[in-house]
């Protein structure tokens, strides 16, 4: 049973169209990341999906439930961080897992235990007692993540979770990330990230203006814009040493053009690397975008 | 689902009593209010203050149970945290009932100070605590829900301020806090009989200074009626505000 299906799923605010009859399926246990950029309808889709919002048509089933019918149900058994960390700035980072707890029905003797558990998780032990507004933004961050796992969720929601972090958090947050998926959580996000999608995902959807343009594994999408094979060679002669790129049909014969080079320059050939088509390559064949759009509007890229 | 339901209800308000209403200058300025005005009263027009008695008890609950009511959802909608609400396995009737819930409980303990204060300081007889109790468990009810209904309305933390004043003052003047509602003209008396706060101040008054029966009872059927309409528009309201 795939962890999400949706058919022809759409949001319109009057005139504006925010998601346009987007179909997709999310595999149990896979990292599904949808990209684009901002705009593109990213985070109305989650919204929607995890009932902050009613679609205007469509339909779409959330762990086998239908979202229409059985809401309370899928909330049970998904956890969700938004764009915006959103505890509690009154309650300290302990008090505020209990709460969430609370919410979603976790024993009360167990409650203690677990809150302690994930604030060692997320290093936040020494934080225990420290209200939310006073944690940093890091900080913050990692307890949303925390807060959203109280109830051992099978489908986990997480909306450009690394905005705004630094390099060491945002690489933190994405190690806790891998490590979900190891445990067998599906998790969906949304990232205007290219490194992290190609980092974390198995599978990438790209949306931009509410459609779909492309949904395959990170492979598959930098296969749909491979055309023949570029290979790149250090060269050093009595002239110098030089590093030059050369493209042909495979690479076999992209090699022949850099070694027929060699040869005429009378150079020696120091290293050679075949190049694959990025991510990026993939994202502007298949969007018409370029990739600055994407980092515009949120900053420069945190992945290290 | 049900049981889900009350449970976030319980909770929620729990945990609104905690971070917002259970600071110190909420609980100090919610009795002294009241305390300063029968001081003022007092000194002014010495004599028998116990015809104040109901008036100031019911503007007590009016505005503990709204002062925080009106602001906390707009906050929450501000800082993203209703979401957090939202994503819970409950209802949003239950979320908000969960709020509205919060203010009763904040508006009843506060007015319930007073209500003990006016009722020993004026000599009453204890056995009335029990029925303006219960007329006050209703009035917050109805002004609780009111104050959701503010919240929702607004987008702003401020914007809620000014609305629920817009209202409070104006109901405080037509609705027999201080000036009898039959010294009132006619036209104000038909609009006094559509606001809550009027039949708040009939009821606590007919269990502190009258007779509690049936007039009583309408009051508190009314009060009912207020809460269930109030609520019902506030959730109504909220919904579209998400969507």
């Amino acid at each position: 049973m795939p962890a999400i299906e949706t058919e022809n799923l759409t949001k319109t605010y009057g005139s504006l169209i925010a998601v346009d009859h987007i179909s997709f399926e999310v595999r149990t246990g896979e990292v599904f990341a949808l990209l684009g950029p901002n705009g593109a309808g990213k985070t109305t889709t989650i919204r929607m999906l995890t009932g902050l919002t009613r679609p205007t048509a469509g339909d779409a089933r959330v762990l086998g439930f239908d979202l229409r019918r059985d809401l309370p149900r899928i909330k049970k058994h998904i956890g969700v961080v938004p764009e915006r960390s959103n505890l509690y700035d009154e309650l300290s980072a302990f008090d505020n897992l209990v709460f969430a707890m609370q919410l979603y029905g976790v024993p009360r003797r167990e409650r203690g235990a677990r809150a302690d558990e994930l604030l060692r998780r997320f290093r936040l032990e020494g934080k225990r007692d420290v209200p939310f507004a006073r944690l940093s933004r890091g900080m913050r961050r990692a307890l949303t993540l925390a807060a959203a796992l109280v109830h051992r969720p099978r489908l986990l929601f997480l909306d450009e979770p690394t905005v705004g972090l630094d390099v060491v958090s945002a690489h933190g947050l994405r190690a806790l990330i891998e490590r979900l998926r190891g445990e067998g959580v599906t998790i969906f996000l949304t990232t205007h990230y290219l490194e992290e999608a190609e980092r974390l995902a198995d599978r990438v959807a790209l949306l931009v203006q509410g459609h779909i343009v492309a949904l395959d594994t990170v492979e598959g999408l930098k296969a749909r814009v491979r055309r023949g094979s570029t290979v790149e060679v250090h060269l050093v002669g009595a002239a110098g040493e030089e590093r030059l790129c050369f493209h042909g049909e495979d690479t076999e014969a992209a090699l022949r053009l850099a070694l027929a080079h060699a040869e005429a320059e009378g150079k020696q050939v120091v290293t050679i690397n075949t190049l694959q088509p990025t991510l990026e390559e993939a994202f502007i064949e298949l969007t018409g975008l370029s990739a600055e759009v994407m980092l515009a509007e949120k900053g420069s890229s945190n992945v290290a | 689902m049900w049981r889900d339901d009350l449970r976030g209800i319980f909770y929620i308000a729990l945990k609104d009593m905690r971070a917002y209403y259970l600071k110190p200058p909420n609980i100090s300025w919610g009795i002294l209010f009241p305390g300063a005005l029968i001081l003022a009263f007092a000194i002014r027009t010495p004599g028998d203050l116990r015809v104040l008695a109901p008036g100031l008890v019911t503007m007590t609950a009016l505005f503990s149970a709204t002062s925080m009511e009106a602001i906390v959802i707009t906050f929450e909608r501000r800082t993203g945290a209703l979401e957090r609400l939202m994503l819970a396995p409950i209802t949003l009737p239950a979320m908000l009932a969960g709020k509205v819930l919060g203010g009763v409980l904040f508006g009843l303990a506060i007015s319930a100070v007073v209500l003990v204060g006016v009722t020993a300081g004026f000599g009453l007889a204890a056995w009335r605590l029990a029925p303006a109790f219960l007329a006050l468990l209703l009035s917050t009810a109805a002004f609780s829900a009111l104050g959701a209904l503010v919240s929702v309305a607004v987008r702003e933390v401020f914007e809620a301020q000014t609305l629920a004043n817009l209202l409070r003052f104006p109901m405080i003047f037509l609705c027999g806090v201080f000036v009898p509602l039959s010294r009132l003209p006619a036209v104000l008396q038909v609009l006094a009989r559509a606001l809550p706060l009027t039949y708040a101040v009939e009821a606590v008054e007919a269990a502190l200074l009258g007779t509690p029966g049936w007039p009583m009872a309408f009051d508190l059927a009314v009060l009912a009626g207020f809460t269930a309409l109030l609520f019902a528009l506030a959730a109504v309201i909220l919904r579209r505000r998400l969507d």
